[in-house]
């Protein structure tokens, strides 16, 4: 194990001093159900931390109760230290099923978070404009969702949360809609976002590979009632040119690694 | 609809009963059904007679009186139903009892309580419409997506703006359904309660020509109620096509 090469120690260290948002002990029943049992977690600050585990093992009511979407039956959810009542502008949601408005063209829709936080038409759809154009949607400004293939309609989604310019971008598997080519280059698109903006982003994924190659952490959840099984760093992998973390050892070590972990549950 | 091959414009059909009636009509077979020439002859002498005009004003002034209230009642009471758990089960049961119930049976309890007067009539008129326009708000608004409701809440939405920008349009489809039919409804209220309440209007019409054999005069004002009644229907479901486009999709 020594030659290992995840940096397990640095990560606690780090995690707790800078973390943007920490879960401390969170349980969460619906009724009979337990989804989560005294989860506690942290996400450091201006990182990309992943949850990966087994479909129903309670990531999407994780994401949501940080959100404060969800009031958790125990326990309780920080964000830079605040203890978190309900929704604030200081987080960002991108919905699994994008929760477009499909009255609205693009332009409103992706201006429509700061329309709700009554932001002037003209300030918003400029702001809307520039974010549309970042990602990759210039000239669909007037269309309407129905119009667009489920791949733009995420883009639609994920360019609303962006606009409204939160610290802590929460995404429940934001790239589940697109084909495998639009897929990759969307994550190559993250990378870029998550070293260019200075934001906390806290990502779903049910694929082993996407989370490792787009995470500065991953957490592994178990199955319900779910607890985080282990917190994965791969250390060296921010550094290299993204065209090249696939064909890492480390990447396709980690990977392995994960699945090993995994496989139990999944037979 | 094709006949021999031929495309024939639509509401060929129509024409073709139309000349049935007129055939039936001019056999003489029964006084109560005079030919349709006759009938079409007659409207056009009585259509800007003063009694006609002044029942045609009565009638429509009754009707969107009561179609307004029951529009304006309807649609919130029925979003705050499919929002709000506590209010669905106060007013659930009610709603349904109406929906089915045989209102005319109320008309006479109307009369004790509001009168014998246009109040009356307006009331009868928004009873018949505005149950199935709560209901059909109520089911458009339970069929949003949960993801429209989280969104709303996580850009902190204030209930007005969720209300306002979201439920409503969300549910428009649902919505304008139920306003259709509340409408079509309305126009069996305002005649019921122009006989029963107050003979005024078309109703006033109805009596005086029923009562003196004056089968021609009737059915020129049935065929004029019928046709408004299409046209309102078919206008409102022009409407409902124009926000289609997304009734599949939300
Ligand atoms: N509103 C609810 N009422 C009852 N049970 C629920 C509710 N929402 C979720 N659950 C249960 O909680 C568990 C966790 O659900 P959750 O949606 O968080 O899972 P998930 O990890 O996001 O799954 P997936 O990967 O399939 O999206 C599931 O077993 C589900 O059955
Ligand atoms: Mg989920």
């Amino acid at each position: 194990m020594d030659t290992h090469p995840i940096d397990m120690t640095r990560s606690a260290t780090n995690a707790s001093a800078a973390a943007a948002v920490s879960v401390r002990g969170v349980s969460k029943n619906y009724g009979q159900v337990e989804a989560l049992r005294d989860l506690s977690l942290d996400f450091p600050r201006g990182q990309l931390t992943s949850l990966l585990g087994p479909s129903g093992c309670g990531k999407t009511t994780l994401l949501k109760i940080i959100a404060g979407l969800l009031q958790p039956t125990e326990g309780e959810v920080e964000v830079n230290g605040k203890p978190v009542t309900g929704p604030g502008p200081d987080r960002a949601f991108v919905f699994q099923d994008f929760a477009l408005l499909p009255w609205a063209t693009v332009l409103r829709n992706v201006a429509f978070g700061l329309e709700l936080r009554g932001v002037r038409i003209s300030e918003r759809e400029a702001i809307a404009e520039q974010y549309i154009r970042n990602v990759g949607l210039a000239g669909f400004e007037k269309s309407y969702p129905h119009e667009l293939s489920g791949g733009m309609r995420q883009r639609v989604g994920l360019a609303r949360a962006l606009a409204v310019d939160s610290e802590v971008l929460l995404m429940d598997e934001p790239f589940s809609a697109v084909d495998e080519q639009t897929r990759r280059k969307f994550q190559e698109d993250l990378l870029g976002l998550v070293a260019g903006e200075n934001k906390t982003f806290l990502f779903v994924t049910h694929s082993i590979e996407e989370a490792v190659y787009v995470s500065d952490q991953i957490a592994i959840l178990l199955p319900r009632p779910s607890r985080v099984s282990e917190v994965i760093r791969p250390s060296g992998l921010r550094t290299r040119n993204v065209s090249d973390i696939r064909r890492d050892p480390e990447y396709l070590d980690i990977v392995d690694r994960i699945w090993a972990s995994l496989r139990s549950y999944v037979e | 609809m094709t006949a021999f091959g031929i495309r024939l414009p639509g509401m060929s059909s129509l024409i073709l009963w139309g000349l049935f009636w007129e055939i039936i009509g001019r056999s003489g077979y029964t006084f109560f059904l005079p030919p349709l020439s006759e009938v079409i002859a007659t409207f056009f002498s009585i259509v800007d007679t003063p009694a006609f005009q002044k029942a045609l004003s009565e009638t429509a002034q009754a009707f969107l009186a009561g179609v307004f209230s029951a529009v304006v009642i309807g649609i919130p009471t029925g979003i705050l139903m499919g929002k709000n758990r506590l209010v669905d089960e106060l007013l659930l049961p009610w709603v349904n009892i109406f929906l089915s119930a045989p209102l005319t049976a109320l008309v006479p309890v109307l009369m004790v309580l509001f009168g014998f007067g246009m109040k009356s009539i307006i009331i009868t008129t928004a009873l018949f419409a505005v149950w199935i326009i709560i209901l059909n708000a109520r089911a458009g608004v339970m069929q949003i997506n949960r993801s429209l409701t989280d969104m709303a809440n996580s850009f902190g939405a204030t209930p007005w703006a969720a209300f306002s920008k979201i439920y409503f349009w969300a549910a428009l489809p649902e919505i304008l359904g139920g306003v259709r039919i509340g409408v079509i409804r309305a126009v069996k209220g305002v005649i019921i309660g122009q006989l029963l309440i107050s003979i005024v209007g078309f109703g006033a019409l109805f009596e005086l020509y029923s009562a003196n054999f004056l089968m021609g005069h009737f059915w020129a004002v049935l065929i004029v109620l019928f046709a408004l009644a299409f046209v309102l229907s078919e206008g409102l479901a022009a409407l409902e096509r124009r926000v289609s486009y997304y009734a599949a999709q939300r």
